[in-house]
């Protein structure tokens, strides 16, 4: 019991990569690093990303913390919106990378 | 041109200047379409409300005439937690008057109203008209349900006119606290013939007030041009002479009462300029009257679509008028609309446009 509980409070580190567009708002860096528990999802990624660079989280997620419509998330080189459409309910584990990519689009 | 105007056009790919020497300088606000624009005179500061096709939207603002455009941390208009709606677009831009320096509003798609108090720095949502009965039935008209005309009552600041497409005309006294549909007389087309005057739910494209009366409005709907003489209280139809009742804008002249100008186009369904020939109609009677103006305007094989936004005056006088269109020119008069010319052509489609009084 004791080492499940340890288990679950164990962190991870994930990488983050920022597009060009939205880099001014990530200090200019296009990986950030961020450590969250190892039960976490892309959820939670966003949410502790959010504390440091909220600009990044609030142009790729709206108001109503949904990926925008035009905003593509991959999680380990697959579409959060594809495969089994977990969104941001996708598990991250550690050494996980989540791209957020401009759509193919442009209006 | 040749006054002292700096012209913002806000289009579908960014924001471009046109000087009075007719140098255009752009895009600013790359990537972005900018269907709302303004000069707030106060603070002699631009605004522009921009929309990334993938980032969403903010207010932008320029406090050295575009050269450069602040960008918050955060997009700084959006809706709070537990309205569960995001923001599609700001249709609107209109700074209070000089009793109220930083208050600047905003509306925006879908329909609701915003406020700053710090110049355009920050938003936040007027609960007053989101918590309105009527909002749950609102439709979006053709371009989005959008809250695209707010008017402040130059004599008191309380009072307040906000037009929706397609919720209609609604009025305030408290300063936007409480509002109620004030829409008789407008007719709503598209409802079964029994329910054409309906207490709200009209598609109203565009309210002006007049600049000599500040009681006297003008209004261009879906289908249906009419004048109201009691602040909004009532309206009735002016469309005499005209070769449409339907389009986009309606500018009122900035001095002279009674003066307004649209730009009719056919239908709904056909929305170019009727006789594919581009004219700006003017009354000088409030409305009793229409002629055309024509010269130096297209006249043959013009299609021209102008949307509700990209007609406007500078304010000075004799009036300044400019108006845009979707195929990307730009046309100024300088002599109260008697005579335009060209002042840009091949822009991209043309939202809004605004003139600012370098004076």
């Amino acid at each position: 019991m004791r080492a499940g509980r340890a288990a679950r409070l164990s962190r991870v580190q994930v990488t983050v990569f920022v597009p060009a567009a939205l880099r001014q708002f990530a200090a200019g860096e296009r990986r950030v690093y961020v450590d969250v528990s190892d039960q976490a999802t892309v959820d939670g990624v966003f949410r502790c990303l959010h504390e440091r660079h909220p600009g990044v989280v609030e142009r790729a997620l709206d108001e109503t913390w949904t990926p925008r419509p035009h905003v593509n998330i991959f999680v380990d080189g697959s579409s959060i919106r594809a495969g089994a459409r977990l969104g941001l309910q996708t598990p991250v584990r550690a050494g996980t990378e989540v791209w957020i990519l401009p759509a193919v689009s442009g209006g | 041109m040749t006054r002292d105007v700096l012209l913002m056009v806000g289009t579908t790919k960014g924001l471009f200047l046109i000087n009075g020497a007719n140098d255009i300088s752009g895009p600013f606000i790359e990537g972005t379409s900018v269907p709302s624009v303004a000069f707030d005179q106060r603070h002699k500061r631009m605004l522009a409300g921009a929309t990334s096709f993938f980032f969403g939207t903010s207010i932008r603002h320029s406090d050295d005439l575009g050269k450069t455009w602040s960008e918050s941390e955060t997009p700084n208009i959006k809706f709070p937690e537990g309205t569960d709606t995001k923001i599609t677009q700001a249709w609107q831009i209109m700074p209070a008057g000089a009793e109220e320096p930083d208050v600047v509003y905003v509306g925006v798609e879908p329909a609701a109203l915003f406020r700053s108090h710090d110049a355009g720095e920050s938003f936040e949502l007027m609960q007053g008209l989101w918590d309105h009965p009527h909002r749950a039935t609102w439709q979006p008209g053709g371009g989005g349900l959008g809250l695209h005309t707010i008017l402040i009552d130059p004599r008191d600041a309380t009072k307040m006119l906000v037009a929706i497409s397609t919720g209609g005309v609604y009025l305030s006294d408290d300063g936007g606290q409480t509002w109620r549909a004030s829409n008789k007389g407008i007719r709503a087309q598209f409802n079964p013939e029994d329910q054409r005057y309906p207490e709200y739910g009209q598609c109203v494209h565009k309210v002006a007030r007049d600049g000599g009366n500040p009681d006297r409005l003008f209004l261009q709907n879906h289908f249906g041009l009419y004048r109201s003489d009691d602040g909004g209280g009532s309206w009735a139809d002016i469309a005499n002479g005209v070769p449409s009742d339907f389009g986009f804008p309606v500018v009122a002249h900035p001095k002279n009462t009674g003066t307004a100008f649209i730009i009719p186009l056919i239908a709904d369904v056909k929305r170019w300029t009727a006789d594919a020939a581009c004219r700006v109609y003017r009354t000088t009677d409030a409305g009793a009257s229409w002629e055309p103006m024509t010269c130096g305007l297209p006249q043959k094989d013009a299609y021209v679509t102008v949307l509700r936004d990209a007609f406007t005056t500078d304010g000075l006088d004799p009036a300044g008028l400019y108006f845009g269109t979707r195929g990307g020119e730009v046309y100024a008069s300088n002599d109260d609309g008697q005579n335009w010319h060209t002042v840009a052509e091949h822009l991209p489609p043309v939202l809004c446009v605004r003139g600012a009084p370098l004076g």
